[in-house]
């Protein structure tokens, strides 16, 4: 039983607050770090908002979500991580930057401590090389959102060691996930398919075929998805989308992975999705997605 | 609102009875050309005139096909629509109606308020191949099925990790299993044909199960 081990999530956007949420529910003292700790303590009144529908909707009572923000601490100072049994990583997608993240951890850090990123794209055995510890580094990917997803794509590096692994998804299976192991290849499986597949959706608006609200409605009705791609791509973040593409194009070389230059001009715009409440559709809150 | 039907040969929208092509009248407002033979029964119309709209059922070829293309300046009452079908499964509640660049918002309309008036759901698209659905799914499909010959993953957990991860009903090669990888094949190679996209091109798998069943296995 790991349920009285601190974890760390680094990085408050909207992957690291869905872990948060994950996490700190599941009964874990939970660590939310970012650089800015104006961002860090957003991430908790984010969580507060996302509780309170929770509340609203009779899935949780008042006094639980208290003693669930209870266990919940912002932090703009990365020594704040020391006693962390698992760090969750969850900043954008560039390996020197988390890296750096992973260095800073590994010499605040014990050694039982262990080092997950949520990369979506990035290998996980580049990331772990750059940790001081890659034996203790797996990749744990939840999935968009997090607060409401279960699946956790969990992927070991290259040097992980199998007693790691275990732990970890133990971990993982403790906050109430649901752990796939998948191999450490490019975007490993959702996101090998998806961000493709968002591009080519993105394509046919750029080209004339259809409005974004009509893919969505053919897509959902045809194939009974829940969210068609437009309004995915828009709780996604179509900034984050950019860098998607980026990191899978880079490494895989895929056309249909490469950014369509609509995605790029809508970013420049600032239509970036759910958060600007304006991206493909337009939305009238930027509230946190689910209760 | 009152409709005619002319069918013209099997139809993939409607291989069955259905309400809309058993609700229909002698004469009516909109004009709709069912089956494999829609669009020859739509070029032997005495007289196209005095419809709100005219409604050519497809296949994977486009509209321009029927009514012909000019400068970009083309559309009219006539438009196109399927219902979108994997394979031998039966058609979705979907159907694509496909417009020209000059359609009449009011044929469009039209069309909209007949199907959805027989409980159909529609998405408007222009004149493109696979529409809209059968052109983001079917790179998809043959994305999956060069992975599971990669060992990217098992079926199973391929399968298991996009119903959860992206909430799909169904995954990718179960999917395909069930509505026939030959199908697939044939969709999807219409369309490398048309697009000329690599994407498209039909997985090996699917070429596989193409050639079995050529061959009567």
């Amino acid at each position: 039983m790991t349920s009285k081990i601190t974890i760390g999530v680094a990085g408050s956007g909207t992957m690291g607050t869905g872990i948060a949420i994950v996490a700190a529910r599941a009964g874990f003292p939970t660590i939310i770090y970012d650089v800015d700790q104006a961002r860090a303590e957003n991430a908790t009144a984010q969580m507060k908002a996302f509780f309170a529908k929770s509340v609203q909707r009779g899935k949780l009572t008042q006094d639980q979500v208290d003693e669930i923000m209870s266990r919940v601490k912002a932090t703009g100072d990365i020594k704040a991580m020391a006693p962390c049994g698992l760090v969750i990583e969850a900043i954008f997608e560039e390996l020197e930057v988390k890296g750096r993240l992973f260095t800073a951890l590994d010499a605040i850090c014990g050694p039982d401590t262990l080092f997950a990123s949520n990369t979506s794209t990035l290998s996980i055995t580049e990331i772990a090389a750059k940790s001081g510890r890659d034996d203790r580094f797996v990749g744990m990917h939840f999935c968009l959102p997090a607060q409401l997803m279960k699946l956790v794509e969990m992927s070991p590096g290259l040097n992980t060691s199998a007693d790691s692994f275990e732990r970890a998804w133990n971990i993982c299976e403790e906050m109430g996930q649901r752990p796939v192991k998948t191999q450490d290849a490019p975007g490993f499986i959702l996101n090998y398919f998806l961000v493709p597949f968002n591009n080519d959706a993105i394509r046919l608006v750029e080209e004339g075929v259809a409005e974004p609200a009509e893919i969505d409605k053919a897509i959902k009705e045809a194939l009974g998805y829940a969210m068609g791609p437009m309004e995915l791509l828009d709780l996604i973040g179509l900034d984050t989308q950019v860098m998607l593409c980026e990191a899978l194009h880079g490494v895989m070389h895929e056309p249909r992975a490469s950014c369509p230059p609509l995605l790029r001009r809508m970013v420049a715009a600032r239509r970036l999705g759910r958060k600007t409440k304006r991206g493909f559709l337009s939305y009238d809150t930027a509230a946190i997605f689910g209760a | 609102m009152s409709h005619r039907v002319i069918k013209s040969g099997p139809s993939r929208s409607f291989p069955d009875a259905h309400p809309l092509i058993d609700g229909a009248a002698p004469e009516g407002e909109i004009l709709v050309l069912a089956g494999v033979g829609a669009g020859e029964a739509y070029a032997a119309l005495a007289d196209k005139t005095g419809y709100r709209a005219i409604l050519i059922e497809l296949g994977t070829e486009c509209l321009g096909v029927h009514t012909s293309e000019s400068r970009g300046d083309e559309g009219s009452v006539v438009l196109g629509f399927a219902r979108f079908r994997l394979g031998d499964a039966a058609p979705s509640d979907l159907v694509e109606i496909v417009r020209q660049p000059a359609t009449p918002t009011d044929a469009v309309a039209a069309a909209r308020e007949l199907f959805e008036g027989y409980g159909l759901k529609t998405a408007v698209c222009g004149d493109f191949p696979g529409r809209i659905v059968d052109r983001l799914v079917r790179p998809y499909y043959n994305a999956a099925l060069s992975r599971l010959d990669a060992r990217l993953a098992t079926a199973g957990d391929m399968d298991l990790t996009l119903k959860l991860g992206l909430g799909y009903p169904e995954g990718p090669i179960e999917l395909l299993e069930r509505t026939g990888l030959a199908a697939h094949h044939d969709v999807t190679q219409a369309l490398y044909v048309a697009l000329g996209d690599p994407a498209y091109a039909p997985a090996r798998r699917a070429q596989v199960a193409k050639s079995r069943k050529f061959a009567g296995l």
